[in-house]
């Protein structure tokens, strides 16, 4: 539902109880729709209850889950609830974990575990305090289930006792369901957005349709961040159809009542982009180049135990090089945004992860204060991080702004792919050392990649340290005695952005590929060598030997097939998977990919495994096949014959499971990316006794 | 001209050219179909026209005149609705924006080939691209309809 239909729906309702939180991010209650509280519930008379979603769904189930925290405590059946997606409060609806209202870092669930579960036991406790005044009973003796208050013969809906319930005291500190107890959560219950999905009732950005909207296509320079120098539209204006041409500050827009016509238009355009100096991009071998100089740099240390050299004194040394590639989002709805820039108002719809930053975007471009800027959020055709970006929002409302129309800008496939945000290319030089028992005594890894919170959060970068870039190996599980990690950041000059699992697919395949060489090279169990260095992480340990016995770890194998073996700790869940594989003509092909992770407490078990089957499938594809490569500034890959993404013939065996370790929740919709490409490499060294460690696997 | 989109004739005034995909989005107001690459390689846009699966992205709407366009909801009713509970029952959806052109895929692989073995379905899905990794579900509820 958007801004106006609240609103209008809040005319209807002029009375409810509404609970969410307030400017100072504590928990409030209204009996009124207009005050400023961002609601995350709301209860009306009619007996209607609304669960309002403040995290973006692209996949992930935010949809569900938390409208199923809430439902726990408030003791009301799922099914019957209402979803709403929520409008933009940049103030009120703060991700506390991440600073923001936006979405990323499989923070959504951790972040809600206490906070939405308050908001329904917030709710139950108003409704039960408003019964028993009702009914002149104490609140302990009324019974709050599965929608209904119960207190001996007396009884009544939760919308019956919804406005009184606003106008009680605040509950403080409301008690929260002990595990046992909890109804829903642990269960197997439907994704609530199924039906739609599947109906075609669900609300794309790409499916936005505003009164008197055109649609716009854009040009922009082969080479992003290119300006228009010189532009020519006499060809494209001839077009019939085209509504209007507009330059905007990175591109020219072709305005029509389709697509087909603003596209066609579109590439008709001559333009001359001023694209400044792109030496530094104009081939692989000089992004190689400038890698590998920043390397011999020092970097940020980031972790440091034992001795400052970790090698020191070691029997043994191990010494690797491992190289990432570039990788694009590739969301299969490709980047469009809605706005309309009209009458002191800008609204904008679309595909958007980072709503916060979106009314920033939006307030820049249409000169408007906050107060005048609604997002309006749509569903996600696939997020991945590149979502949370904002170059389409500022672009649409440009166009809006420049035209006085209504817009949907679309960029088409090719677009997309050469104007994305890339998972940025790294460098991870690894040096281990064991003692004469073959014990690993010292680990030292060395990144050299950009940073990707240096251009879109540079406050959080502090003396060369971009905490983001410590993912997969400053959290590393393994009980070394000495230990150094440390990052350099360099510039390649490249746009980089949040890719799925960000730096835990870099410093994972490192590690993890060291760790397997250390076992290899000292004739170890890669499995045994493992558990044995985890003696400070049992949940690991034990997701790690379940992994093991569950794919026939050590058991024998004919038919050529072999096994590698990667763990780690991310987003507070451990994970191990196994890969099986078998070579043929030199290439890998995987057979069986088996997971076991261990998420704390299963909120939604169904969801978990298929969080983790889609994250195996996307390492899948980025460690076997795809790459974004760089030529005279401008990306090679146009479409996806170019960047090839995993298909349903090319996807094994998967088999995931789920052990409770308890505690919090875990994150989860980044958990299964990063560990894949380790352990089809450690495969491949087992398989054929050589390691490949520049990534991807099969060169297209 | 005139196209018949789920067994209704409806006019279609723009360039002939347009590809089938922007006639059904902009011109017809029917969004199941998505947008996905524009050159046939993903299967976001998959209708069937005359019942065989077609990429609406690269067929031209001219090419449409005179023959049955369909989306799931013009689906032959039982066939459409053993789909669509297959995919409700094995919660099939992520993001959702491909399942669509699955379901349409699946629709006329199952016309063709009411019981079809993992390999038959990996040949006809093939076309399909889903980036968040549904496969092994959307196999599930393939067989799932099958049975049904």
């Amino acid at each position: 539902m958007d801004r106006r239909s609240f609103i209008k729906s809040s005319a209807i309702v002029p009375t409810c109880l509404v609970i969410g939180f307030n400017a100072a991010s504590e928990i409030a209650i209204a009996a009124d729709a207009t005050v400023p509280v961002a609601p995350w519930l709301r209860i009306a008379p009619d007996n209607s209850v609304t669960i309002i979603n403040a995290r973006s769904e692209m996949g992930q189930d935010t949809y569900t889950t938390m409208a199923m925290l809430i439902a726990e405590e408030l003791e009301y059946p799922l099914g019957k609830v209402k979803i709403e997606i929520a409008s933009t409060n940049p103030t009120h609806y703060i991700n506390a974990l991440l600073g923001g209202q936006i979405t990323g870092g499989s923070t959504s669930v951790r972040e809600a575990w206490t906070k939405l579960r308050t908001v329904g036991a917030t709710a139950r406790e108003q409704l039960k305090a408003a019964a028993a005044k009702k009914w002149n009973v104490s609140p302990a003796d009324v019974t709050a289930s599965n929608g209904v208050l119960t207190s001996g013969k007396n009884r009544a809906t939760y919308g019956e006792i919804a406005i009184a319930a606003a106008n009680m005291p605040l509950t403080t500190a409301p008690a929260l369901k002990a595990q046992a107890d909890f109804k829903l959560i642990g269960k197997r219950f439907p994704r609530l957005d199924t039906p739609a999905k599947v109906n075609g009732t669900a609300v794309y950005g790409i499916d936005v349709r505003e009164p008197n909207m055109l649609v716009a296509s854009l040009a922009q320079s082969p080479v992003i961040g290119g300006k228009p120098k010189n532009v020519d539209s006499s060809a494209a204006k001839s077009v019939p159809g085209v509504e209007a041409i507009v330059q905007i500050s990175d591109g020219v827009a072709v305005l029509a009542k389709d697509f087909y016509v603003a596209k066609k238009a579109r590439d008709l355009l001559k333009i001359e982009w001023d694209n400044g100096d792109t030496t530094a991009i104009d081939s692989m071998a000089a992004i190689e180049s400038g890698i590998r100089n920043a390397s011999k740099k020092d970097g940020a240390i980031i972790l440091a135990k034992g001795n400052a050299n970790p090698l020191d004194g070691v029997a043994k040394t191990f010494t690797a090089e491992y190289n990432l590639p570039y990788q694009a989002h590739a969301t299969l709805e490709p980047i469009n945004c809605a706005a309309s820039v009209q009458n002191g108002e800008c609204n904008v719809w679309g595909p958007i992860q980072f709503q916060q930053g979106a009314t920033g975007a939006a307030m820049a471009a249409s000169g408007l204060p906050e107060a005048n800027v609604h997002i309006h959020t749509t569903f996600l055709g696939g997020g991945y991080g590149r979502k949370l970006e904002l170059d389409f929002i500022r672009q649409a409302v440009e166009i809006s702004k420049a035209t006085g129309k209504t817009v949907r800008l679309q960029w088409t496939r090719e677009d997309d792919m050469t104007h994305d945000f890339y998972r940025p290319a790294s460098l991870n030089q690894v040096s281990a050392g064991v003692d004469a028992n073959g014990k690993l005594t010292g680990l030292y890894s060395k990144m050299t990649s950009q940073s990707v919170t240096a251009r879109a959060f540079p406050p959080f970068v502090v003396n060369g340290n971009d905490p983001f870039m410590g993912e997969g190996s400053a959290n590393i599980t393994y009980n070394i005695s000495n230990l150094k990690v440390e990052n350099v950041i360099h510039d390649s000059g490249v746009r980089v952005g949040y890719w799925r699992a960000v730096s835990n697919n870099l410093n994972s395949f490192a590690v993890e590929s060291m760790i397997d060489e250390v076992a290899t090279g000292t004739k170890q169990d890669p499995v045994a060598f493992r558990m044995s260095l985890l003696d400070n992480h049992p949940r690991a340990q034990k997701v790690l030997s379940t992994a093991a016995k569950k794919a026939g770890w050590g058991q024998p194998r004919s038919n050529g097939r072999f096994l590698g073996v990667a763990q780690s700790e991310a987003y507070g869940a451990y994970i191990a998977i196994v890969a099986e594989i078998s070579m043929r003509d030199k290439k890998p092909v995987v057979h069986r990919l088996t997971a076991v992770v261990d998420p704390g407490v299963a909120i939604r078990p169904d969801q978990i495994k298929a969080q983790i089957e889609s994250g195996m499938l996307l390492g899948l594809s980025s460690s076997l096949k795809t790459a974004i490569t760089f030529k005279n500034g401008a990306v090679e890959q146009k479409n996806f014959d170019t960047y090839p993404m995993l298909r349903m013939s090319e996807v094994p065996q998967l088999d995931v499971t789920i052990i409770e370790g308890g505690g919090a929740p875990s994150g989860m919709g980044e958990v299964g990316v990063a560990l894949v490409a380790p352990a089809i490499g450690n495969a491949i060294a087992a398989a054929t006794g050589e390691r490949i460690r520049t990534l991807p696997f099969i060169k297209v | 001209m005139k196209l018949n989109v789920n067994g209704k004739s409806v006019e279609f005034s723009g360039d002939e050219q347009t590809p089938l995909l922007w006639a059904l989005r902009d011109h017809l107001n029917i969004t199941q179909p998505k947008f996905g690459c524009g050159a046939g390689l993903c299967g976001a846009c998959t209708v069937h026209l005359d019942g065989q699966a077609i990429r609406s992205c690269l067929t031209p709407v001219s090419v449409a005149a005179g023959k049955k366009v369909t989306t799931m909801d013009g689906v032959t009713p039982a066939l459409a609705k053993k789909i669509k509970d297959a995919w409700i029952a094995e919660d099939v959806p992520q993001c959702g924006y491909c399942q669509h052109g699955q379901m349409m895929s699946a629709a006329a692989l199952l016309s063709k080939n009411p019981k079809p073995s993992d390999e038959d379905i990996n040949s006809a899905m093939d076309g399909n691209v889903c980036r968040c990794g549904t496969y092994t579900r959307i196999r599930s509820a393939i067989h799932r309809a099958a049975k049904a």
